[in-house]
């Protein structure tokens, strides 16, 4: 319950933030809402020498329209993504998915870059950002750079961001007018996802025009259900078209086994819970 | 006497300092100088410890002292067991700081003593030890086999073996009769996973050494055998032990212990001189505070072609953990005398063995050996049904005591004072409306429907207000089952009752307040009830076993009478009548046939001035009672379940729950509903949700809240409760408890209705909890097995 | 020892200014520096919701929090939610509704309805539940805890001190 010492800053831009981190040495870790890295540090699981706080960055914070795309700081919360009327009008899934994130003290708390930069296999936000194709803005001592959502995350907890950087912001293309769903599946209401599926679809005169499927705990990193996805584009819009293209849906994957199943039944998981959320997002 | 208080919803005294954050639970107390301590726990499950350097925890910044067992070997004793259910049962000594070896994963073995908590935690991390780990023994079937044992110098881990027949107890027919002539035998192995109670308030012990008393405040159901045991176990004079329990966050037979932590704070601030606290962590708590349940129970129930039951056998197996509680060796005997539940079986055979393994130790936790018992019954009940082709309320019906048999002894030996099944079934059906969800069972069945329904049935009955104190002493407890209680009559009349009971949730004050108020003929208001305090409240024997009402309560009633009879000698003194010829009704003495009469204030008042009291009257109106029942009480209930099985996914959902229960007189409906509804949150996570679950090295894997899941709010359904009142003929108020009943009733009815939802595709069985993957592998192994059963 | 910083937080509508080790979380400030123990602690994973209190108005798990990261804040626990010694509606209702047993996670329901209740001031018994799925008790199975938040959304909570006696045979406890 009582975290190791560290050393605090809570610098005021992301400038300040990185000539922190320069200075810092390797054992720093950035604190954004806190919801994961605070517990772990509570169980002293992790004990960083030093601890940077991005809450005190107002430019981190907030949600942009930029064009095709909205803008969104690192540091909104979840709840803030739950209801901004910007995402709700452009990008209902991650509003859906936010909104089933931990519980609302959590959704109060926690970020979206935190979130994503945790990149917890179980973490709900993962899977739909990678299946919008965003991008992720990186702050670091040599200037910006942009990394796509496909080359993101790179396994257990490890994503793209280098130490010494700082994700700011992601950019997310819009998909108004696309029907969007998120399927969780959990034992327990505040449980982490055994299994989900983001499933956004545009439809077109009864037919399934694009589709985009991301899967949550279904391999060490979120996933592009492609083949789903594939299946999915020209199909008629009905149940057994759907059930049809979804029975693709744990192809590639690599799914651990817990207390909550085993690999087998987190395989079935994909198929019913795919087959489910795009039922849900074309509004059958 | 009039009654307006029993039977009325009063709004709770104990709610407006909870409700506005002035609690005051052991943790929030501080004490000037207060010293904080950290344990040191073992990350192994069973090794021997080969040293232990504390060197630089103890040069570590705020460390005061750091005790290792060795340092206390001499004075920590050995934690109690009370109750040896047999002369021959073996039982390993339980220092609570382990001096030369572990036996389970989170035993302690050094405790830091430090200025702050912080500066405690980090001081943990400094201690090395060294261990030379031993093989672990985890599962039952391997600890039965003694290949590895979890206490090597036991010699076995077989603590002792516990038999109940009934054809030796002249309670009925030898079971190998039924068995050997049985129609129809089912045979089944249930398993009771282990449970943790979860309580919410984490265990805090606070200890001050200071002046000629040591001062205890503890998270603790027990301040009274804890301060008995306390000094019992550590050599001190109990004179010389104060215990207080103040705000206790919950316990559901979890607090109900003597516990390591508690022993060792009360070593350390002896060591110290100082006040000293420990707080554990929620992680420690789930790790190494007693768990529950924990047992296989090898059942088979033997019965005509036409239903009637003839006999049971049970053979348990029973996980002790690593050691001996304070009642852990007899959980499972609360649960014997429960197998044969409502019904009339000629014949019953109960045989347990106690077991060790390298596990934390188990003990009561809400229900206690009972919810064991109702689980494999009212399981075999329904699979006898299916076997027979039979409704399996029917099959219940034919089998079960009828309202007009009692009082009823039992196949195992006990006297079933009242009760009605046939009228708590009635009116749950109504409630639940069995048929119309029968019909739609049967139109689900026949559709396909990827979302299955099921009717779970549970009726049950529990034996309650532990207990008759002979009848402990026949199974080898070490203590009585009575309960007292005082009755102070202030100047003003205003009224003082000092419980034995010891309330952390019950609601206590508020339903004593009730019971005296009635009885004496005072305002509900002007009733204060003291408890948890050993000074204040010196006799007692504590909080459990759905106990507080039918044994407490009664000892308060009686030491209310007590006072009325000594105010009668006051009041027919000042009114010039003779003794005979006073009445009492609703707070006044009246002289027969006059309009003379005097209130209880008025005589509490002439009792304190004492200026005309009768020659030799001693200037009180306080009384104490001790009320030892004479026979447990025994509540029953019918319990129904709709259960929704996606078929597809495994999910179970809770589609409505009704409960009829019967718990005879209620003081306090309010209090009653919310006991059953929290009662049945515990049973039905117990079927749905928890599960202590340990690797292969014996390492609690479900070892916080984010992997032992406790069911919040949305997990839950609505619950229809509803009562019939058979009162108890046991007790002057007829009540028979309610604690413990939800827990007991809802575990097989939710079981039983996730079968009946899947039965007919082929599903016999399903462990607990139902986990939906457990559902789901279930469905798939009915599939590959033809689906037929 | 890492450095401590000074940090001013508003606390139930009084100002402290203190020196805090960086690793205080919020929850022991308050309890072991301001002797606010009305907000408890119960667990260390984030997941019990006893420890709930509002941070500028909205809900927060204060074990998840460091002091210093409520520095310049505003913060409201159970003990500051009574108003000039009127209880707050929600707090009558939990008393009204018998929403409460061992008392032990009730400051954290109570912050965590008042801050659902904010944001959704009409909930359907779904939302209840849905609103408090990060607060857990033990003891009431949570029916009586979602009939107090229901009336107080619902503003029939009464200062009455019991409720009628004849509610033995009702399907629901509490608000008679």
């Amino acid at each position: 319950m009582i975290p190791s010492a560290f050393d605090y800053a809570a610098p005021a831009t992301v400038a300040e933030a990185l000539g922190v981190l320069a200075d810092a040495g390797d054992d720093v870790k950035l604190l954004a809402g806190g919801q994961s890295l605070i517990p772990v540090m509570k169980l002293r699981l992790a004990d960083p020498a030093m601890v940077v706080d991005l809450g005190r960055i107002g430019e981190l914070s907030g949600v942009r329209d930029d064009g095709d795309a909205l803008l969104i700081g690192a540091m909104t919360t979840h709840h803030q993504i739950a209801t901004d009327p910007l995402i709700a009008e452009h990008l209902p899934l991650l509003a859906k998915a936010a909104a089933t994130v931990a519980d609302p003290q959590v959704r109060h708390r926690g970020t979206f870059g935190g979130a994503l930069v945790h990149a917890d296999p179980a973490g709900d936000m993962p899977a739909p950002v990678l299946a919008t194709d965003a991008t992720f803005i990186l702050a670091g001592p040599n200037g910006e750079r942009r990394v796509a959502a496909a080359d993101f995350f790179q396994g257990y907890f490890t994503t793209a961001v280098d130490d010494g950087e700082i994700l700011t912001h992601i950019r997310v293309p819009k998909y108004t007018g696309w029907g969007a769903h998120y399927e969780k599946f959990t034992r327990v209401a505040q449980q982490w996802s055994i299994v989900a599926v983001a499933a956004m679809v545009r439809v077109e005169g009864g037919t399934i025009a694009e589709a985009r499927i991301g899967l949550t705990n279904m391999a060490s990193t979120p996933l592009r259900a492609t083949a789903v996805e594939q299946a999915l584009v020209g199909a008629p819009l009905t149940r057994e078209a759907i059930a049809t293209a979804s029975a693709h849906a744990a192809e590639g994957t690599d799914p651990a086994s817990d207390l909550n199943g085993d690999a087998a039944y987190r395989r079935h998981l994909a198929e019913v819970l795919t087959k489910r959320a795009v039922i849900a997002a074309a509004g059958l | 006497m009039t009654i307006t208080e029993v039977g009325r919803s009063r709004l709770r005294k104990e709610d407006a300092h909870l409700i506005t954050g002035r609690s005051r639970y052991t943790d929030n107390i501080t004490l000037p100088g207060m010293l904080h301590l950290a344990m040191v726990r073992s990350p192994f499950a069973h090794a021997k410890i080969t040293s232990i350097d504390a060197s630089a925890a103890k040069s570590s910044p705020g460390v005061v002292a750091v005790l290792t067992g060795a340092d206390v070997a001499a004075e920590q004793g050995s934690l109690p067991n009370a109750w040896p259910i047999t002369p021959d049962q073996k039982a390993p000594a339980h220092p609570a700081i382990a001096v030369d070896a572990v036996a389970f994963a989170g035993e302690v073995v050094a405790c830091i003593i430090a200025r702050s908590a912080a500066a405690a935690r980090d001081a943990v991390e400094l201690v090395d030890v060294s261990y030379e780990e031993l093989p672990v023994v985890l599962d039952l079937e391997e600890a039965l086999k003694d290949e590895v044992l979890a206490h090597p110098d036991l010699g076995t881990n077989k603590s002792a073996t516990w038999i109940f027949d009934s054809g030796e107890a002249g309670t009925g027919k030898p079971i190998s009769e039924a068995l050997n002539g049985a129609e129809v035998l089912i045979e089944r192995t249930f398993y009771q996973q282990r449970l943790i109670p979860a309580f919410m308030e984490p265990r805090s012990t606070l200890v001050d050494p200071t002046g000629e008393q040591i001062t205890v405040w503890s998270a603790t159901q027990i301040p009274h055998i804890l301060r008995l045991m306390l000094a019992l176990t550590l050599g001190i004079p109990e004179s010389k032990v104060r215990v207080i329990a103040p705000d206790v966050g919950g316990g559901f037979g979890g607090k109900l212990q003597v516990t390591p932590e508690e022993a060792i704070t009360v070593l350390a601030a002896r060591h110290t001189g100082k006040p000293c606290k420990y707080t554990e962590t929620r992680s420690e708590s789930l790790m190494a505070a007693h768990h529950g349940r924990a047992q296989v129970q090898k059942v088979k129930l033997a019965a005509t072609k036409d239903g009637i039951v003839t006999g049971l056998d049970v053979h348990l197996l029973a996980d002790m953990g690593a050691y001996l509680g304070l009642v852990t060796s007899g959980v499972p005997i609360l649960g014997a005398f429960m197998y044969n539940s409502i019904y009339k079986f000629p014949a019953y055979r109960f045989e347990c063995t106690n077991l060790f393994t390298n596990k934390a130790w188990t003990d009561a936790y809400r229900g206690a050996g009972r919810p064991e018992a109702t689980f494999a019954i009212e399981r075999l009940m329904d699979e006898l049904a299916v076997e027979l082709g039979m409704d399996p309320l029917e099959l219940r019906e034919k089998n079960w005591i009828k309202h007009e048999e009692f009082p009823f002894t039992t196949v195992a030996g006990l006297e079933y004072d009242s009760g009605n099944y046939e009228a708590a079934t009635a009116k749950a059906l109504e409630l639940f409306g069995y048929d119309e969800l029968r019909a739609e069972q049967v139109r689900r069945r026949e559709a396909n429907d990827p979302v299955q329904l099921g009717i779970g049935i549970s009726t049950f009955t529990e034996m309650c207000g532990l207990a008759p104190s002979r009848v402990l002493g026949a199974l080898s407890y070490a203590a009585g089952g009575w309960e007292h209680a005082q009755v102070r009559v202030l100047p003003t009349g205003n009224i003082e009752v000092v419980t034995g009971s010891s309330a952390h949730g019950q609601g206590h004050e508020t339903a004593w307040s009730q019971l005296v108020a009635d009885r004496l003929g005072v305002p509900f208001e002007n009733v204060e009830v003291l408890h948890g305090d050993t000074q204040t409240s010196q006799r007692g024997l504590d909080t459990y076993g759905s106990r507080s009402l039918t044994v407490g309560g009664m000892a308060v009633l009686a030491a209310a009478d007590k006072v009325i009879e000594k105010a009668k000698v006051v009041a027919a003194h000042m009114m010039e009548a003779s003794e005979e010829d006073i009445e009492f009704t609703d707070g006044k003495f009246s002289v027969k046939g006059t309009d003379q009469s005097t209130a209880l204030g008025e005589i509490a008042f002439a009792v304190f001035s004492a200026h005309n009291l009768p020659d030799g009257f001693e200037p009180n109106l306080d009384s104490n009672a001790t009320f030892d029942p004479q026979n447990f009480s025994f509540p029953h209930g019918t319990h129904l379940a709709a259960m929704e099985v996606d078929t597809e996914t495994g999910q179970v959902t809770i589609r409505k729950y009704v409960c009829v229960d019967d718990v005879g007189v209620v003081v306090n409906p309010l209090i009653v509903e919310g006991q059953v509804h929290g009662g049945l949150a515990q049973g039905i996570a117990q079927a749905l949700y928890e599960e202590a679950v340990h690797d292969d090295a014996g390492t609690l894997v479900t070892g916080s809240f984010v992997d032992y899941l406790v069911p919040s709010a949305p997990d839950l359904p609505h619950f229809t409760t509803a009562r019939t009142e058979t009162p108890s003929t046991t007790n002057q108020l007829g009540a028979k408890g309610v604690g413990e009943a939800g827990t007991i009733a809802s575990t097989p009815a939710i079981v039983n209705g996730v079968l009946d939802a899947v039965r007919h595709l082929g599903v016999k069985d399903i462990k607990m909890p139902c986990t939906p993957s457990r559902v789901w592998a279930a469905l798939e192994e009915a599939k590959t097995t033809g689906g037929v059963q | 020892m890492a450095s401590s910083k000074t940090i001013t937080v508003e606390v139930d509508d009084v100002s402290y200014t203190d020196d805090v080790e960086p690793r205080l979380l919020l929850v022991q400030y308050l309890r072991e520096r301001l002797g606010k123990t009305g907000t408890l602690i119960g667990c260390d994973t984030t997941n019990c919701g006893a420890c709930t209190v509002h941070l500028d108005g909205v809900s927060v798990k204060s074990c998840t929090m460091f002091a210093v990261q409520a520095d310049g804040h505003n913060v409201t626990t159970i003990e500051g939610l009574a108003r000039d010694g009127k209880l707050a509606p929600l707090q009558q209702a939990f008393h009204q509704c018998h929403a409460l047993q061992c008392g032990f996670c009730t400051p954290g329901m109570i912050m965590q309805s008042a801050s659902l209740l904010t944001e959704n001031p009409h909930p359907t018994e779904q939302e209840i539940r849905d609103g408090l799925e990060g607060n857990l008790c033990r003891c009431t199975g949570y029916q009586n805890i979602v009939a107090a938040v229901q009336a107080a959304a619902d503003g029939t909570v009464s200062s009455d001190s019991t409720v009628s006696a004849d509610s033995d045979e009702s399907e629901t406890a509490g608000v008679a």
